[in-house]
């Protein structure tokens, strides 16, 4: 019982970060813009998918670098076409606009890759290997996903706090005006952080592929689930939302096993609305976001 | 220094601002005076490229920076202090004020930046002391020293400031205004706008009145101290303003 326990909360973990990473991407965006990037989950699928055709010619982390700064430059060209020359749009503006560069993204997916399901190898040992912790089965591939999301959230973490770009973009997000004034170039830094989170969600997404599998269209769900968790963390913090991700991801794998997995996404949709209607500052804040 | 030509701005179809012409000779302290919704803050914004006049033009050492853009004119040597301090509040007093050197890293000076970082929290003592605190978690008065202390560490040429004694008790303003007086001595060109026009006036070179978007008056410092119409309008105003807070 306690190793099947085990099992089910290392893939509740596993699926927890990769929110966590989608969700703070999303809040990378929102910090900087005041903006909910809703192609968040496509910038996931292009790091998999681009990953995928790479590594038929490349070596395995040679492929997933270039997929990771592939998707890096449609981040960067996401924002320096359709956000950048909007001069003060209005929230609904903004969500139609991301919406709809969401489902640009996913046709052309559709149009390059086809419908086939598609998943990198595994990084370490095969689809039958297996570790043994506390009793436990799992895969390798769970520690490389739980590792290198940990070391994502970590490194990002680290940038905000301490780079001197890092501080740029949160004095950036804090108040542009400010940072304007202050000599920054601001424009360069919105586009900084629409880089930023591509990266962070494409190395998600090539971490998780041998395990989850990849296609054009899975974007839709993990911004979903990243949304969900933004929220759950109280928009715009970023260790909130990690935290959150978790507790997500965690909730699903438990509630598959009480319930048809086809109820997993309900879970998240009701998590959802439910703090939206309690508590929509997210559980974990203790005042309301403060956006000058 | 700075010319400001026959100048207008609109916001939509409200014009705020209506033919306004000042300037700054290098080494001056020139005040702006003038009531709430002058266009005192627009006019700043204006020249710094915060917004985009209808007409007119504005001309820092001799070249227009009507299509500069904010962040390349305070690298050339113009900076603001915003109306209310608009510093970081999640970062600290330190890192505000590391900030606001961007423009002199840029300019591959470094080690200065180190020195002036010393040079201000020498001339602001109490910033020194919370340097490690978040900008957000100190008083009106602290913040208002950290905002201008933020714009010199640009190192700039022309120092503009937007009401800096807004809010602040007596003392308080006195030595912000201190403080403007020694900035001006050490070379830097100032451009003052404030309500409190008596203060202002007192430190002041020149001084311009700004009456719904015009220029009313102008004149030297003690002139318009002198002037009926300063009396009458604003400086009578502002005793009994100064009275009313001393008595509640
Ligand atoms: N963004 C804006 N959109 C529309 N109208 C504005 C905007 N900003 C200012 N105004 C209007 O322009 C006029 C001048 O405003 P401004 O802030 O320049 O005045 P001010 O002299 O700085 O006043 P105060 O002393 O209160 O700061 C006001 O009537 C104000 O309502
Ligand atoms: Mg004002």
């Amino acid at each position: 019982m306690s190793a099947l326990f085990f099992q089910y909360l290392m893939a509740g973990l596993t699926y927890g970060m990769i929110y966590a990473v989608v969700g703070m991407g999303f809040n990378i965006i929102y910090n900087a813009t005041g903006v909910i990037n809703f192609a968040q989950g496509e910038f996931v699928m292009l790091g998999g998918m681009i990953a995928v055709s790479l590594v038929k010619i490349l070596p395995l982390p040679l492929a997933i670098l270039l997929a990771v700064l592939a998707t890096m430059v449609v981040g960067a060209l996401v924002e320096l076409v359709f956000i950048r020359w909007l001069s003060s749009p209005s929230v609904l503006r903004m969500i139609i606009i991301t919406v709809g560069i969401s489902i640009l993204i996913r046709e052309a997916a559709l149009l390059i890759w086809g419908q086939n399901v598609r998943a990198l190898p595994y990084f370490t040992g095969s689809e039958i290997t297996s570790l043994s912790i506390g009793g436990a089965r799992m895969s390798p591939q769970v520690l490389w996903t739980l590792g290198a999301c940990s070391a994502l959230v970590a490194l990002t973490t680290a940038f905000f706090r301490w780079s001197s770009t890092g501080k740029q973009m949160r004095a950036c997000a804090s108040n542009r005006v400010a940072a304007s004034l202050c000599g920054l170039p601001t424009r360069n830094l919105v586009t900084a952080s629409f880089i930023l989170s591509a990266g962070m969600g494409a190395l998600a997404g090539c971490v998780v592929s041998p395990i989850t599998y990849t296609q054009y269209n899975i974007g839709t769900g993990l911004a979903m689930k990243g949304f969900t968790v933004a929220i759950l963390g109280g928009l715009g913090s970023s260790l909130a939302a990690v935290a959150a991700g978790l507790v997500l991801g965690v909730l699903e794998a438990f509630a598959v096993s009480v319930m048809p997995s086809a109820y997993k996404d309900a879970v998240s949709i009701t998590l959802l609305l439910a703090i939206l209607f309690l508590r929509p500052t997210g559980l974990f804040a203790a005042r309301v976001a403060y956006r000058p | 220094m700075l010319t400001v030509r026959t100048l207008d701005v609109a916001y939509g179809a409200v014009t705020v601002l209506r033919g306004v012409s000042l300037h700054v000779k290098e080494g001056e302290v020139v005040a702006i005076v003038g009531a709430n919704g002058a266009g005192k803050t627009t006019l700043l914004k204006a020249i710094t490229g915060l917004v985009r006049p209808r007409r007119g033009d504005v001309r820092l050492r001799g070249e227009s920076i009507l299509e500069v853009g904010t962040a390349r004119i305070v690298a050339r040597g113009c900076s603001l202090v915003p109306e209310g301090r608009q510093i970081f509040g999640d970062l600290s007093v330190r890192d505000n004020l590391l900030l606001g050197a961007h423009v002199q890293y840029r300019r591959g000076k470094a080690a200065e930046v180190r020195a002036d970082l010393e040079r201000i929290l020498g001339m602001f003592p109490i910033l020194g002391k919370r340097s490690g605190q978040l900008g957000g978690t100190l008083s009106g008065g602290e913040q208002q020293m950290l905002a201008i202390g933020r714009a010199l560490m640009a190192r700039p040429t022309l120092l503009m400031l937007d009401e800096p004694s807004m809010g602040l008790a007596p003392l308080v303003v006195k030595e912000i205004f201190n403080v403007i007086s020694t900035i001006s001595l050490a070379g830097c060109t100032v451009l003052l706008v404030e309500q409190n026009a008596r203060g202002a006036l007192k430190i002041a070179h020149r001084g311009y009145v700004l009456e719904t978007g015009r220029i009313v008056l102008e004149g030297s410092a003690e002139d318009l101290l002198a002037s009926r119409e300063m009396q009458r309008a604003y400086l009578g105003r502002d005793v009994n303003l100064e009275t009313a807070r001393v008595t509640t």
